[in-house]
């Protein structure tokens, strides 16, 4: 006798917008509830005073809040160019390292040209050249994926280690002094080639550009002739190529632009951020924007919440941290319950789950 | 307790007297309302920051700070985090912020330009003197006087297997584990390589770089590489335990760094040449209570018990090493041995009686020794001496 389990899972045909918001707020709010307990038992402290914690080490001062955004935006920017690359269903891991040659080329400029030429020329100059080498660094995959259908996955990832050899050659040059592997502020006395603090922050343009990029790309992936080409890829390749789209063409397009953001997330890390140059300038951020641009099923203000609520958890927890004396560790534990969490309450808004009626 | 003025201090606070040290000898502070932030490169599992960790906890026992008042930040990149912390440290209201690695000092430099009002000092580093900014202090405990006193005890286990036969007098070769092919490291390394050829005149040494501070498995892998190269006893400049536990796995004697290793290798560690921070971070608290100066160039050694070698390991160490230590603290003490003595080292078998470096004027040899750490707190000593084969990667 064929038994039945007692639970059924089964696709969802659709599902209404509430829902899809009680999913993810119940989603949010256990994870809350999780690292509240996990920090209580680690330390034995007041659950409402974790989340002020939380709360006062992402909002707490004026320049924290500047921290959380600048560190928002730099993670949106990449997701934001991530999205087009995953509505195609290409495998883009190699955002750390379209990050890094960008950065490398904004460092190169900064150092090179420096004080030798106006500011203003030197940044355009900057974010060209990360966003060209961004662009070379997203192609080369694809030109292999789309000539002999090499594995993007692979080869992007591999391309992240290129990336950060070409830096570590770099910094050999740059370091001071000799052989200390710290390449420190560069221009620091001159500001040469920084995004200039304007309307009282230093993150203004950082803002402008994220902003442009995000509403551009929402505009391009949903009203654009070639953003429905990019979806249809996405969908079946074949279905593509019947309805007459060079898929080749889609494929290393859509590439060129995924790089390019990213390339231009560099340069936003090294002109409009840390002002270096490190193996780490990427620290992971790569990674991590691919789950916002999934989360956020590559719809670009939706890219801003979940951002936003990473890197407010993620601030929030280093507080926890250094407040507590805990591990700064104990931040990535916080940060792996939420998603766990977040991308669960996936699961739930894709399925349903019944019970079986006898 | 007496602290080394250092020359370039003294050339630099009369160099921005006039502006500059009103600002920095500030008023006298409660001690019940000092506050002190901490940026560390990592945390209580990387020996070079549970060293300063554990200085800052005698800092706060020894001038009576609560828990509250010590404001720690673990983990801190070399990056904008650096400033971001210390930006935050300053917000926070802390009058005296730390940063203990190289790599952190142009950040602290940017907090110290917009914060005047509060100190920042820096482990390692060497521009506070150039940086024109009062607040902004260098420190840097005089690490090569115990690395060459742990070279005197590597040197005597060396000449301990000389003399039982396990190797031969040409055999006797150091295997180095450095983290960077930079004046830090080659200082180490030189300063522990002379006390070993003090003792052992035939001794060589092999350096092999891990391009990172702290990496378990690179210093492990690098000390199994330097093993396989034949070599006999393993040192390190390094942050983990890697070395030491390859040494244990091969039975080969190994001198640590930061922490005692005798736990790791019971069998294999001699003993670890160690920095007591606590009494640079007493002295630079103290400072802020007591409204007065901080050094822009900070620096003590053995006759401060600012270094030290850890517990002999009494299982390895070769007989009479004990003495023969307290015998050379004593003389590196009271200035009667220099460790880098320009008679016990030569340059492509050339005796160096001058050495400056490219775009400064000072000459750091004179009276017959290279005046390491004199005229900045930072090491200064860069030079590959013979006897020292470095594998730069």
């Amino acid at each position: 006798m064929h038994k039945e389990p007692f639970l059924r899972m089964s696709k969802r045909e659709s599902i209404g917008l509430g829902k899809v918001i009680l999913i993810y707020a119940a989603a949010l709010l256990m994870a809350l509830i999780v690292s509240a307990g996990v920090i209580v038992a680690l330390v034995h402290m007041n659950p409402v005073d974790v989340y002020k914690a939380i709360f006062d080490g992402a909002l707490g001062s004026k320049r924290r809040m500047w921290i959380t955004i600048r560190d928002m935006l730099i993670l949106l920017c990449i997701a934001v160019g991530l999205a087009p690359a995953f509505r195609m269903r290409f495998w883009n891991i190699g955002a750390e390292g379209q990050i890094l040659v960008g950065g490398v080329v904004s460092a190169a400029l900064m150092i090179n040209l420096g004080g030798k030429i106006p500011n203003i020329l030197l940044l355009v100059l900057m974010f060209a050249g990360s966003a060209a080498a961004g662009m070379i660094w997203g192609l080369i995959p694809t030109i292999f994926k789309a000539s002999w259908k090499t594995n993007e996955t692979l080869f992007t990832l591999m391309m992240n280690y290129i990336a950060m050899q070409v830096v570590t050659f770099c910094v050999v040059f740059w370091e001071n002094p000799k052989g200390s592997n710290s390449v420190g502020i560069i221009n620091q006395s001159t500001r040469a080639g920084w995004l200039p603090k304007t309307l009282g922050t230093d993150y203004f343009w950082n803002i402008v550009i994220v902003s442009i990029l995000t509403v551009a790309m929402f505009i391009y992936l949903k009203y654009s002739k070639q953003g429905y080409e990019v979806a249809v890829v996405g969908e079946s390749e074949r279905t593509a190529r019947y309805a007459g789209i060079n898929v080749r063409r889609v494929l290393l397009r859509t590439m060129a632009i995924s790089g390019a953001i990213c390339g231009i997330a560099g340069f936003i890390l090294v002109s409009g951020s840390g002002h270096t140059i490190s193996t780490s300038t990427a620290g992971g951020r790569g990674f991590t924007a691919i789950i916002v641009a999934w989360m956020a099923k590559f719809n670009t203000f939706i890219m801003v919440l979940i951002s936003f609520g990473i890197v407010f958890m993620e601030k929030g927890s280093i507080q926890i941290a250094s407040q507590y004396g805990l591990n700064e560790n104990a931040s990535s534990i916080i940060l792996g319950i939420i998603l766990f969490f977040l991308i669960g309450a996936e699961f739930f808004v894709r399925y349903k789950v019944e019970r079986n009626h006898k | 307790m007496k602290f080394k003025k250092l020359t370039i201090a003294a050339v630099a606070a009369l160099a921005v007297a006039a502006t500059a040290s009103l600002a920095n000898a500030a008023e006298p502070v409660d001690p019940a309302d000092v506050k002190v932030g901490i940026i560390y490169i990592g945390d209580e599992n990387e020996g070079y920051t549970a060293a300063h960790m554990a200085g800052i906890d005698a800092m706060q026992e020894a001038l009576g700070l609560s828990d509250d008042q010590v404001i720690e930040k673990t983990l801190i990149g070399e990056d904008e985090t650096c400033a971001d912390a210390a930006f935050d440290l300053a917000d926070q209201g802390c009058q005296i912020v730390f940063a203990n690695s190289f790599g952190h000092e142009t950040y602290l430099m940017e907090a110290a330009g917009e914060y005047p009002d509060v100190q920042f000092c820096h482990a390692t580093g060497f521009q506070a003197a150039s940086s024109g900014l009062a607040n902004m202090h260098n420190y840097f405990d005089n690490i090569y006087e115990a690395r060459y006193v742990s070279g005197v005890v590597a040197g005597m286990k060396l000449n301990e297997m000389i003399a039982d036969g396990t190797i031969t007098e040409e055999e006797a070769k150091i295997g180095y584990v450095g983290a960077y092919p930079y004046a830090e490291v080659i200082s180490g390394f030189t300063s522990f390589y002379l006390g070993a050829k003090s003792e052992c005149p035939s001794v060589t040494m092999e350096v092999k770089y891990t391009n990172s501070w702290a990496s378990f498995d690179l210093e492990k892998e690098c000390a199994d590489a330097l093993i396989s190269d034949g070599c006999k006893l393993i040192a390190q400049h390094a942050d983990t335990t890697g070395a030491p536990t390859a040494c244990q796995a091969a039975g080969i004697p190994c001198v640590g760094y930061n922490v005692s290793m005798i736990e790791t290798a019971p069998d294999s560690a001699l003993t670890s040449s160690t920095n007591n921070w606590g009494i640079y971070y007493t002295y630079a608290v103290q400072s802020i209570i007591d409204g007065t100066e901080i050094d822009t160039d900070w620096t003590a050694g053995l006759a401060d018990g600012a270094v030290l070698i850890s517990d002999l390991n009494e299982n390895v160490v070769a007989e009479g090493t004990a003495e023969k230590v307290e015998e050379v603290e004593a003389a590196i003490i009271d200035g009667s041995l220099k460790v880098f003595d320009t008679s016990t080292w030569t340059v492509n078998g050339e005796t160096l009686d001058s050495y400056v470096k490219e775009g400064s004027d000072i000459d750091y040899i004179s009276d017959g020794y290279f005046h390491e750490s004199e005229y900045g707190s930072a090491p200064a000593f860069d030079i590959i001496i013979d006897g020292i084969e470095c594998v730069a990667e």
